[in-house]
């Protein structure tokens, strides 16, 4: 393909190592991997992923871009593979099937890690039609700027392959505005594109064939840093697709595992996820500069302790542990308590990086102070409580400050701030 | 008449403007929009959309 005209922005995110092709990779062939009868996996495990959307997601376990093969007497083809594969995906397809035989290409969200391997793909079968939502295809034109050929579908539209038929169901802003879901009767498969995903990588297609708490984990981070500020959208998805009576015995997301093994498991999570999710935990979240905001933070986590043995306490530093587990964290908690320094009257950075995040994330119900040292002026409580606020926390109080170092009498009261804590959590949100 | 907003994209809905890409003359109150009249940004349905 011509990879001038390409547009710069999409080769400015793809890693340095795969600018210049090496053609071990158009040879590195791997075997499909069977489903059922008439579909297979056709996509690409990325074991070396660790991180993604720019740096705003931490993928410690990898990730897949799942694509899917339908062989019945049309052939379909369910989403590509991130850009950096899209000649070893395209390559290894070939293999499988003839590029020609393609009679549907189904892009159910067009974000690059899905949508990437289309340029290459349709530089060899321009004419094939892309099944896509409306937005679908306006997000195609602005990413590809091709004037392939579009044909927009809705909530209910049919596509028959012979003794198969795909049903489509749109799910606006789960998580962009074009996503949407394909139901295939035969084998009652629910293709659900970010839906239910996680990034995960593995071998193995199913989610009984890997380890369970890593799974559940991957798929709440993903929930949790990803399709949160959707819970609305999420709940209400669900409840459309239950209310349609459709059969599902798999459930096979664009990352990750497929869900075989009882995959209402995973549907129950996010009825339960999207309904202002939270579990008996209060997160404590800091940033220190010389130890004082951290020493405050251990004694308002002792106090918790002290008030209640049964809540699970969890000190994070913002700058030693992952944002994304931060936010995990802090999902399914009932209290987010934050803590940073006063530095040139306001807060440290990384503390305004992962309240910026929360914020974005518009967490339910959930009750939230702040806490933190200084040295002369100390704005950073304040401006914290502010941020916390617009967050749509309730805050429990008006924050606990430090002059310089706490001695005993100040960390007696950081244990006491976290007492109190323990009592305002118990009593009901207004 | 009334703005709405929509809840998860920000779009404001304009009466004054109506919404003329998908056939919505201005003047059109948001109450007068047809059931099926999306998000023009995001997609989602009226009952995302909050007053202003």
């Amino acid at each position: 393909m011509n990879r001038g005209i390409f547009p710069p922005e999409l080769h400015n995110c793809m890693p340095k190592k795969f600018n210049f092709v090496n053609p071990i990779i158009y040879t590195c062939i791997y075997m499909i991997k069977q489903i059922t009868e008439k579909v297979s996996w056709v996509g690409k495990v990325d074991w070396e992923l660790v991180r993604f959307h720019g740096d705003e997601y931490s993928t410690h376990k990898g990730s897949s871009y799942n694509s899917y093969l339908i062989r019945d007497e049309k052939v379909a083809l369910i989403d590509t593979v991130w850009l950096p594969y899209d000649r070893e995906f395209v390559s290894n397809l070939k293999q499988n099937v003839n590029l020609h035989d393609i009679d549907y290409i189904i892009m159910q969200h067009n974000e690059i890690d899905h949508s990437g391997a289309l340029m290459e793909l349709l530089d060899e079968i321009p004419d094939t039609p892309i099944y896509c939502t409306k937005k679908g295809e306006q997000i195609i034109r602005g990413h590809y700027h091709k004037d392939w050929n579009f044909v927009n579908v809705k909530t209910g539209d049919q596509l028959c392959l012979g003794q198969s038929t795909l049903t489509f169901i749109e799910a606006p802003m789960l998580h962009w505005p074009d996503t949407m879901f394909t139901y295939m009767d035969e084998g009652h498969i629910l293709f659900s594109n970010d839906g239910f995903g996680q990034h995960f990588a593995s071998e193995s297609l199913y989610n009984s064939d890997v380890n369970q708490e890593e799974l559940m984990y991957e798929a709440e981070k993903y929930y949790a840093n990803i399709l949160c500020p959707f819970s609305q959208m999420v709940s209400r998805k669900i409840q459309q697709i239950l209310s349609m009576n459709l059969p599902i015995d798999l459930i096979c997301p664009s990352h990750g595992i497929i869900w075989k093994d009882n995959p209402s498991q995973i549907v129950e999570k996010y009825v339960a996820w999207s309904d202002a999710y939270q579990e008996n935990q209060i997160t404590i979240v800091y940033d220190t500069m010389w130890q004082s905001t951290r020493l405050m933070a251990q004694a308002i986590a002792d106090g918790i302790r002290e008030a209640d043995s049964e809540i699970k306490v969890k000190l994070m530093n913002i700058t030693h542990d992952d944002k994304n587990d931060v936010l995990t964290e802090c999902f399914h908690s009932s209290a987010v308590l934050v803590g940073s320094p006063t530095i040139n009257n306001g807060y440290s950075f990384a503390i305004a990086g992962i309240l910026e995040m929360m914020q974005g994330l518009k967490f339910k119900k959930k009750k939230a102070a702040s806490f933190g040292s200084y040295g002369w002026s100390g704005e950073a409580v304040k401006k914290i409580n502010a941020h916390l606020e617009n967050c749509g926390f309730e805050l429990l109080n008006d924050g606990m400050t430090c002059l310089w170092v706490p001695e005993a009498d100040t960390l007696d009261k950081c244990r006491e701030f976290g007492r109190n804590i323990v009592e305002s959590i118990h009593s009901p949100i207004n | 008449m009334e703005k709405y907003v929509c809840d998860v994209c920000g779009y404001e809905y304009n009466p004054a403007v109506g919404d003329p890409d998908n056939g919505i003359a201005p003047g059109t109150a948001f109450a007068d929009l047809p059931e099926d009249w999306v998000c023009p940004l995001c997609g989602v349905g009226k009952d995302e959309f909050s007053r202003a």
